[in-house]
């Protein structure tokens, strides 16, 4: 298939992808009744109610901020433990290395709905209800193996020939590992970081259970968009569209080191 | 490939086993605790050995959301696997559009679970969504509300909707990560585009497309927020899968030993097909290096 054949099958996928977003943000400027009374492609009586419903009201963007505080919190502890680790199962035998790696795994399995009312009485427990930490912590139980998994996927297809020119060089491990190991696996760092974000910022079962006021992330402050009256739909899906804004910066960050790969062709 | 003896790389892996260990074990351990007991408050249990076990394997209702479960996500494995690999090979290679598409495919992965199935229930609808609209407008009797194949129809392209990306990202930076030598020898040698794929790219996304087969498989195994939003399992109970009964039972019903008893079943199931899709995967690449 010729490039142009490529790029328009990826094309039309795109804007399937599109369509239901473009719903989305379409629902979010129009009042609730006119959502529900009748079909238009775009909103008849244009209407900024929901947004400035949304900024105007700290519950609504506080929810935001303590969201953010918490999946970067997850970000970065995720990736910091599980770089190591990684390399260690990529590089290495040790005692139990394939048990070990395959219970981290178990840990994306589990099904969260039974383990909230234990999750609740751990965190309540040792003090951390409602904190951005506890969140935090929470959600590593999936994302930390995950990040383990990802990489280590990556790292495997480093030569290893790689690590041992650099030792023969006389390069710590440390400097080694961080000036010339993590730039071949960037396409891996960046997807695993964006894998961790994304996965903690549309958790909402975890999150919502261990949190009350102080941390509440904005998916349990969409959920009681629900009232007496049914559900306030633009509201919803304009809270919807301000959800997609920092994932789509994250990814954004991080594109460079998706897109660019192994240069050992290159050098 | 080879690796080395060397035990004190458990120093390397501490950090991750400590942090797993705080948020797994214990949550586990309560989870198997519930499940032999019966549990009428704090202070009033009783052990009733496998008793929940029995009841749970009995249950016809759980039988139909299992099968309704395997079904579910085989197709969704068979679509998204295949779609995924097949766009990421669209991709473009460099330029100012691979951040473009990169953005725009993340996009429906950053939509919280239950807010996806909030809009698709308006996007469906077949009197005010656009998908609905369309499709009735073109001829075809869709009713997502009304019909269990239809519903069952559209929490399944809804899901396609929503993980393909996933697995795009993935192969996009497998690919990424193969060097530009070994299609410099494939040009050299004159080798046609399915070659390059079958010798070179699909041996080489072998860890990515574990790993995306894995989570596609354990995501969709445990799907609850679409569905329950979209169809709350109708009609009928044609999109009730395992995670919502088994919500039903702990959090609706509060019948804490028995939903314990079925998420370790449900665990083990995951825990099976998990280890047998791994197994397999590995042991297929051996054969091609």
């Amino acid at each position: 298939m010729g490039s142009r054949g490529r790029y328009i099958l990826l094309g039309l996928w795109i804007f399937f992808l599109m369509l239901p977003l473009y719903w989305m943000l379409n629902m979010s400027l129009q009042t609730n009744r006119e959502i529900l009374s009748t079909f238009s492609l775009w909103p008849q009586a244009l209407t900024l109610d929901n947004y400035v419903k949304i900024f105007g009201d700290a519950t609504w963007y506080t929810g935001y901020l303590n969201s953010i505080t918490y999946v970067l919190t997850n970000t970065v502890i995720s990736l910091t433990v599980a770089l190591p680790a990684a390399y260690a199962f990529s590089r290495f035998h040790f005692l139990g290395d394939k048990h070990l790696f395959f219970w981290l795994l178990t840990n994306v399995m589990a099904p969260p709905a039974v383990f909230l009312l234990p999750f609740f009485q751990l965190y309540q427990s040792v003090g951390l209800y409602d904190t951005h930490i506890a969140v935090a912590l929470a959600h590593t139980l999936f994302t930390v193996p995950l990040a383990v998994w990802i990489l280590e996927g990556f790292m495997s297809g480093v030569p290893k020939e790689i690590d041992e020119t650099a030792y023969l060089d006389g390069y710590s491990w440390p400097r080694f590992f961080v000036t010339i190991f993590l730039p071949l696996i960037r396409s891996g760092v960046g997807v695993t970081a964006f894998f961790c974000f994304m996965f903690s910022w549309v958790e909402l079962l975890l999150a919502r259970t261990l949190t009350s006021t102080d941390a509440k992330p904005i998916a349990s402050v969409m959920t009681r968009t629900v009232s007496a009256s049914g559900l306030d739909w633009g509201l919803l899906a304009a809270a919807g569209v301000l959800t997609l804004v920092p994932g789509a910066l994250v990814i954004w960050f991080v594109r460079r080191h998706i897109a660019r790969g192994f240069a050992l062709g290159r050098v | 490939m080879e690796k080395r003896e060397y035990q004190w790389a458990w120093l390397m892996v501490l950090p991750v086993v400590a942090v797993v260990a705080f948020s797994a074990i214990i949550p586990l351990m309560t989870v198997v605790n519930y499940s032999v007991q019966d549990i009428f408050g704090p202070d009033s249990r009783f052990f009733v050995g496998t008793e929940w076990f029995r009841i749970i394997l009995r249950d016809e209702d759980l039988h139909g959301a299992l099968l309704r479960q395997f079904g579910f996500s085989a197709a969704v494995l068979a679509i998204e696997i295949p779609l995924g690999i097949g766009l990421a090979l669209c991709m473009p290679k460099r330029g100012v559009w691979v951040s473009v598409c990169l953005v725009l495919l993340a996009l429906p992965l950053l939509v919280p679970w239950n807010v996806v199935g909030t809009v698709w229930q308006v996007f469906a609808r077949p009197d005010i969504g656009l998908a609905g609209v369309t499709l009735n407008a073109i001829g075809f009797d869709y009713n997502y509300t009304g019909d269990p194949f239809d519903a069952w129809l559209t929490v399944l392209v809804m899901d396609v909707w929503h993980w393909t990306s996933l697995v795009i990202l993935l192969c996009y930076a497998g690919l990424q990560a193969i060097p530009d030598a070994y299609y410099q020898a494939a040009r050299i040698d004159g080798a046609s585009r399915w070659a390059v794929f079958r010798y070179i790219e699909l041996p080489k996304l072998r860890g990515v497309l574990l790993i995306a087969i894995l989570l596609r498989f354990m995501d969709s195994f445990r799907i609850y927020a679409e569905p329950s939003v979209l169809t709350g399992g109708g009609p009928g109970n044609a999109t009730t899968f395992l995670s919502q009964e088994l919500t039903t039972m702990a959090v609706g019903q509060f019948d804490l030993g028995p939903a314990a008893a079925f998420s370790l079943i449900y665990f083990l199931i995951i825990l099976l097909f998990s280890y047998v899709f791994y197994m397999t995967i590995n042991n297929l690449g051996k054969g091609v290096k």
